[in-house]
């Protein structure tokens, strides 16, 4: 795999925001992640080609990073925060919920590849509590009841 | 650093208007909830600040005036933002490029006001980094933001877009001889990048671990150039500092420190949200006034008053004004100002875990103490929540807040989750001694229940 033209031409429109090349590495993995999903070794030797990086110097940062993907992820990625103002209004019903409707648990992928359950830490979202996010939307606060009406709109 | 000046700006002849002006932060923002926009921003007084500093200010009188006004770092340490300034290299043998960063990494388990002011005033924080880039001559900057900040990343890019059409950012501002140009950037994740050196590595894509000091980042900061580097709300009160002056701005307080500040109240309270209010505001009314109080049923145990590397704040001592300096008499700190209560059917025990849980995991594992005291620390704390724990590991909980204290560490991460540690220790030693006694949590376990309506929802 290479990169594609319409990749490559994202890629470019980021480097003027940076001095060199090298130091556009965390935004472009982020970029390529959104397009093809998750990170791959395929997906770090081809970022290594455009950047002159090499395919070690970008998995130390995508190791390090929690939203740099290096495992196939489903179509929908929900986060749920466990930090202590969530904790304190319900996070551990809500999870269970979210388990049980999903069919994993946390960490895992649902079989028709649709969601990725992850946990995440303080959304900043601790007077919306307990919250969660669905790819870019934040939810808040969540009920336990409310679990199947929105996940029913990420298809 | 060197000592403030006298109180006051260069006197005037006339005064602007400052009618309607006691919450400047929050005075361009909608009633809807949406992002002002930059006509809702600029019918509002908006960009003001930064006209008056590019016609009538120096660059050293701002940072002056921002130093004389008493600002100090609103992301919770509470440096001097003026004498930070005041550090950074000018005139013409300065080098450049020279940097203003916005640290926009709201990661600190109960912090939620920069998301706030995001949220619903983004062009308020572009004006505050522009009348910091004025003051310290610098070229360029980026604001930091967390990920999962998409709504506000989207809101800023569109706040970007908007003032540099307008002429605010860009070449020859306000037709000029400054120009600065502004980016966006977006984190790829990690709490680590919230420590502003680690921040820098984080913007130059290198491994995230905090720097060594000195050099002080206004000498050799990003790209090893000078950069200032400030939290959202710090930038966001400046605006406001140079159109109005420094003696408008320190009358807007209850206490000495000046101006106002972003609060908020979290937790099982009736109205949980953000409020813009003057510094000094007591905990008790932030709860009992602008949150509602409790929720009917639950009593109020303690406060964490701004961020889980703040110590906790018993019930009996809630009449204390939330300022920098009044915090530190009830042995806390203000720190971000979002404050999450703990409420007496939730465990205190377990509250702690949670926080210490959530540093381990985040140490960066650059230094000894931090990467295995953290480690050990929640490991005792579960031990004792589950109903395994002994006396003994009190003594070594209270040994370990000594070990990973402020200067036995590379950053203040680990010294920072001491805080509430030595806290519950000091507070609740008899929760500690139930679980060890009856071999449980004497807690029910936590159940969902309907929520509160926020704040926001509250207001619609």
């Amino acid at each position: 795999m290479s990169l594609t033209d319409e990749e490559r031409r994202e890629l470019e429109e980021l480097l003027p925001h940076y001095p060199d090349r090298r130091a556009a590495a965390d935004s472009a993995l982020r970029a390529l992640q959104r397009r093809r999903r998750w990170l791959s070794d395929e997906s770090l030797a081809d970022l290594g080609g455009f950047l002159g990086m090499s395919v070690a110097e970008l998995d130390s940062l995508a190791t390090f990073a929690n939203m740099l993907f290096r495992q196939p992820v489903g179509r929908h990625v929900v986060l749920l925060c466990d930090s202590f103002a969530c904790w304190s209004l319900g996070y551990d019903g809500l999870r269970a919920e979210v388990e049980a409707q999903l069919g994993v648990g946390m960490g895992g992928t649902t079989p028709d590849g649709r969601f990725t359950l992850l946990p995440i830490v303080c959304l900043g979202a601790c007077d919306r509590g307990p919250a969660m996010m669905v790819d870019a939307d934040l939810h808040g606060p969540v009920a336990a009841a409310d679990v199947g009406e929105i996940l029913k709109e990420y298809a | 650093m060197s000592a403030p000046g006298p109180n006051g700006s260069a006197p005037r002849p006339s005064g602007p208007d400052t009618t309607g002006w006691e919450l400047p932060m929050s005075r361009a923002m909608r009633a809807d909830g949406a992002p002002a926009t930059l006509e809702d921003y600029v019918a509002a007084g908006g960009y003001e600040g930064l006209r008056r500093a590019l016609a009538e200010f120096k660059p050293e009188d701002v940072t002056k005036a921002v130093r004389d006004s008493g600002l100090r770092g609103r992301g919770g340490a509470g440096y001097s933002t003026g004498g930070k300034w005041s550090t950074m290299p000018l005139g013409p043998d300065a080098p450049h490029p020279k940097y203003v960063v916005c640290n926009g990494d709201e990661m600190e388990p109960g912090s939620f006001k920069d998301r706030y002011l995001l949220s619903r005033n983004p062009h308020l924080l572009i004006e505050g980094m522009l009348c910091a880039a004025w003051a310290v001559q610098a070229d360029a900057g980026y604001i930091f933001l967390r990920a999962q900040y998409d709504e506000p990343y989207a809101n800023v890019e569109r706040a970007l877009a908007e003032a540099a059409a307008a002429g605010y950012l860009g070449e020859h501002i306000l037709g000029s001889d400054f120009s600065f140009e502004l980016f966006l950037h977006e984190s790829v994740g990690r709490y680590i990048c919230g420590e502003a050196s680690a921040m820098l590595n984080a913007l130059e894509s290198q491994r995230p671990n905090p720097r060594a000091r000195p050099p002080h980042m206004t000498g050799a900061g990003l790209y090893a150039r000078p950069t200032v580097v400030n939290n959202v709300e710090t930038f966001c009160a400046v605006p406001s500092i140079v159109r109005n002056g420094v003696e408008w701005w320190k009358g807007l307080s209850t206490t000495a420190e000046g101006g106002t500040k972003i609060y908020g109240v979290a937790g099982r309270v009736q109205r949980p949200g953000c409020v813009e209010l003057p510094m000094g505001t007591t905990i008790r009314e932030l709860i009992e006034v602008h949150a509602g109080g409790m929720q009917p049923g639950y009593e109020l145990r303690a406060v964490s008053p701004g961020g889980a590397s703040t110590a906790f704040v018993p019930a009996g001592e809630i009449d204390v004004a939330m300022d920098f300096s009044a915090m530190a008499r009830v042995q806390s700190r203000m720190g971000t100002g979002t404050l999450v209560v703990l409420d007496d059917h939730t465990c205190p025990v377990g509250m702690t875990l949670n926080m210490l849980q959530f540093f381990a995991q985040e140490s960066c594992g650059w230094c000894t103490p931090c990467r295995e005291g953290l480690q050990w620390t929640a490991h005792l704390l579960r031990e004792i929540e589950e109903g395994r724990g002994t006396l003994e590991d009190l003594d070594v909980l209270a040994e370990h807040v000594w070990f990973m204290g402020s200067d036995k560490t590379f950053c203040d991460l680990a010294p920072g989750a001491m805080q509430p540690l030595e806290a519950v220790l000091r507070l609740f030693r008899d929760d500690f001694v139930a679980h060890i006694e009856t071999g449980s949590c004497p807690y029910a376990p936590r159940e969902t229940e309907e929520p509160a309506a926020t704040a926001d929802e509250a207001d619609r």
